[in-house]
């Protein structure tokens, strides 16, 4: 296999421009973030954080001040920030960990139906022990209404959980709202938020948005894969899923990735450095490329909402008759990589549950591209994007058999 | 529910993907068909001219077209290449597993792109029969497992997606 990919790559070359607008699957990390890792790995904080030695004390520090700058950020006590490896570990905690510690006191789940797949598998997973899980359906642009909301929640509702902002489409939830009236129906209700996408663009302070629980990822925000974040408020009974050693986390095992920890930390400065700023820039990019796009290809679909409750750097169009995966190798040929919503790009060959759900028939999400910029691009990418995308699209409808009547 | 796969495609489907040969759609074919679901789904066009040579009917060109992913579009660029210059009767006998050894492999969740191609040859073939209602000795009455793959590629993506079809 490995050299198949290897005969891949040559056959593909390195595009002579390239622009990454694939963040959303994977961050770019900046080299500034990675610089601030590399002590990590053999000169300093290269201990395990719980040993009694200076560089076990070096690496616990490096945990320690992750926390508070999480903490400051979203508000919250650094006690109750917790670390695993991932956004979807965190997410699998929230979900089965909270179930688990609180099962005596109802067995029914609500999570949105536009949620990641690791808030609504690890709920669905739960199933078997006797839990029912209910997805509170979104409207054409993904909000979650509060009064379904209302509705769905009863008095043996243990959990709910929904998305500050949608992965795919970037729509902000009124999350706050939400809350409010879940706890109106039944205030012993944990409420989970999960925040990968909306942390470092939209403000999530655990309190002013009134939930228990959230949920955050490093690569996320341009950090390192492989830290995820778990804030549970104080009193919120939860059980560790995973069994291990634990170290300073008492509700995720084995050793923490001290490196990437440090990445983190670095790339929440970053992000909070100039948040407004930095936001309106990149919203500006996006805008610019939305409606270039928008107006140099005919028969191209917005997914997600426009305007203030989209999140900045989202961007998620369909471009009918042509098919995404195809157009995300068109697009990496010509050195422009995204994803697709497509349900070729798929394990069984199922279209994006995000697009399902907003009621895109499948041939729309058939033709789906998501975009992700970040405040490193310029104008010049968007406009190097602008012109490739018409091309590939164009290329690929000659293709095609539809949309020629 | 949806989660992805590594998808390494060979340098040969790439080459096909990019440069794709026998695209485009034929006036006047002698014989047509299509597999998938324009509804739904991922389509693949064939167009085939047959000509008579020596008394028997030969693919002098075929061409097609696709609304499907990198692998299909480069199966049906492949398959098309493979039945120009043959007989109708040889290009009876291609096969799927065929198509996707000349592409030096495909993934298998890719694989139905490469049933779905010769499904639509299986149909063309069919079709260009039908159409002159005389079917020769060695063109099987019922159904050959190619075809019923074929089927049942299609009615694996009905079945998904029929009933949120009738939403829109
Ligand atoms: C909304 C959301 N939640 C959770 C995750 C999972 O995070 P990670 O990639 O760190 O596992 C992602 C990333 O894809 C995400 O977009
Ligand atoms: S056409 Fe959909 S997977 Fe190949």
């Amino acid at each position: 296999m490995t050299s198949d990919v290897r005969r891949l790559l040559e056959a593909h070359g390195r595009p002579e421009r390239e622009v990454y607008l694939d963040n959303e699957n994977s961050g770019w990390v900046p080299p500034e973030v990675v610089e601030t890792m590399l002590p990590y790995f053999n000169r300093v904080g290269y201990g395990h954080p719980s040993i009694t030695n200076r560089p076990g004390w070096e690496a616990f520090e490096v945990v320690q001040e992750t926390a508070e700058a999480v903490a400051r950020t979203i508000g919250v006590d650094p006690e109750d920030v917790h670390f695993t490896h991932s956004g979807t570990e965190a997410n699998n905690l929230a979900i089965v960990g909270v179930a688990r510690a609180n099962r005596s006191r109802g067995k029914k789940i609500v999570v949105s139906a536009v949620e990641h797949l690791s808030v609504i598998l690890p709920a669905e997973s739960l199933e078997d022990a006797g839990f029912k899980v209910v997805r509170a359906p979104v409207d054409e642009e993904g909000f979650v209404d509060q009064d379904v909301l209302a509705e769905l929640v009863d008095r043996e509702t243990v959990l709910v959980s929904v998305q500050t902002v949608n992965h795919e489409i970037g729509t902000i939830q009124r999350v706050r709202g939400l809350s409010e009236v879940v706890r109106d129906k039944n205030a012993d209700v944990i409420f989970h938020t999960d925040a990968c996408d909306a942390y470092g663009r939209v403000r999530v302070d655990a309190d002013a948005i009134g939930v228990d629980m959230m949920t955050l990822s490093s690569h996320k925000i341009l950090g390192p894969k492989g830290v995820g974040v778990l804030y549970v408020a104080d009193g919120v009974g939860v059980e560790p899923v995973l069994r291990g050693a634990l170290s300073s986390q008492p509700l995720w095992p084995g050793v923490e990735n001290v490196p990437a920890l440090a990445g983190f930390k670095r790339a929440i400065e970053l992000a909070f450095e100039d948040f407004d700023g930095a936001n309106e820039r990149v919203r500006a990019l996006r805008d610019r490329l939305m409606d270039s796009l928008l107006e140099r290809v005919p028969d191209a679909l917005l997914n997600g909402p426009r305007g203030e409750e989209r999140v900045s750097d989202n961007l998620n169009l369909s471009f009918l008759h042509v098919e995404g995966e195809a157009l995300t190798v068109e697009l990496s040929m010509r050195g422009v990589y995204v994803s697709s919503g497509s349900a070729c790009t798929s394990r069984i060959l199922e279209p994006s549950h995000v697009m399902l759900a907003i009621g895109r028939r499948y041939e729309e999400a058939h033709g789906s591209i998501l975009f992700r910029l970040t405040r490193y691009h310029t104008s010049d990418d968007v406009d190097y994007v602008a012109g490739q995308v018409p091309e590939a699209v164009e290329r690929l409808r000659r293709i095609s058999p539809l949309g020629k009547g | 529910m949806s989660t992805r796969v590594p998808l390494p495609y060979t340098p040969k489907v790439l080459e096909l993907f990019r440069n794709p040969k026998n695209l485009g759609k034929m006036e006047d074919p002698d014989a047509f068909a299509q597999a998938g679901s324009p509804a739904c789904g991922d389509v693949i066009s064939l167009y085939l001219r047959i000509v008579q040579k020596d008394g028997t009917e030969v693919i002098e060109e075929a061409k097609f077209e696709s609304y499907g992913c990198a692998a299909n579009i480069a199966a049906a660029s492949m398959l098309t290449e493979m039945i120009k210059g043959k007989t109708v009767r040889e290009a009876w006998e291609v096969e799927w597993q065929d198509v996707a050894e000349a592409l030096g492999g495909l993934p298998p969740v890719k694989r139905h792109c490469s049933i779905l191609a010769v499904g639509a040859l299986r149909r063309a073939i069919r079709a260009y029969y039908g159409g002159r209602d005389r079917r020769p000795d060695w063109l099987p009455e019922g159904l050959t497992m190619a075809e019923k793959q074929a089927l049942e590629e299609e009615e694996f993506i009905e079945r998904m997606y029929g009933g949120r079809l009738e939403r829109g």
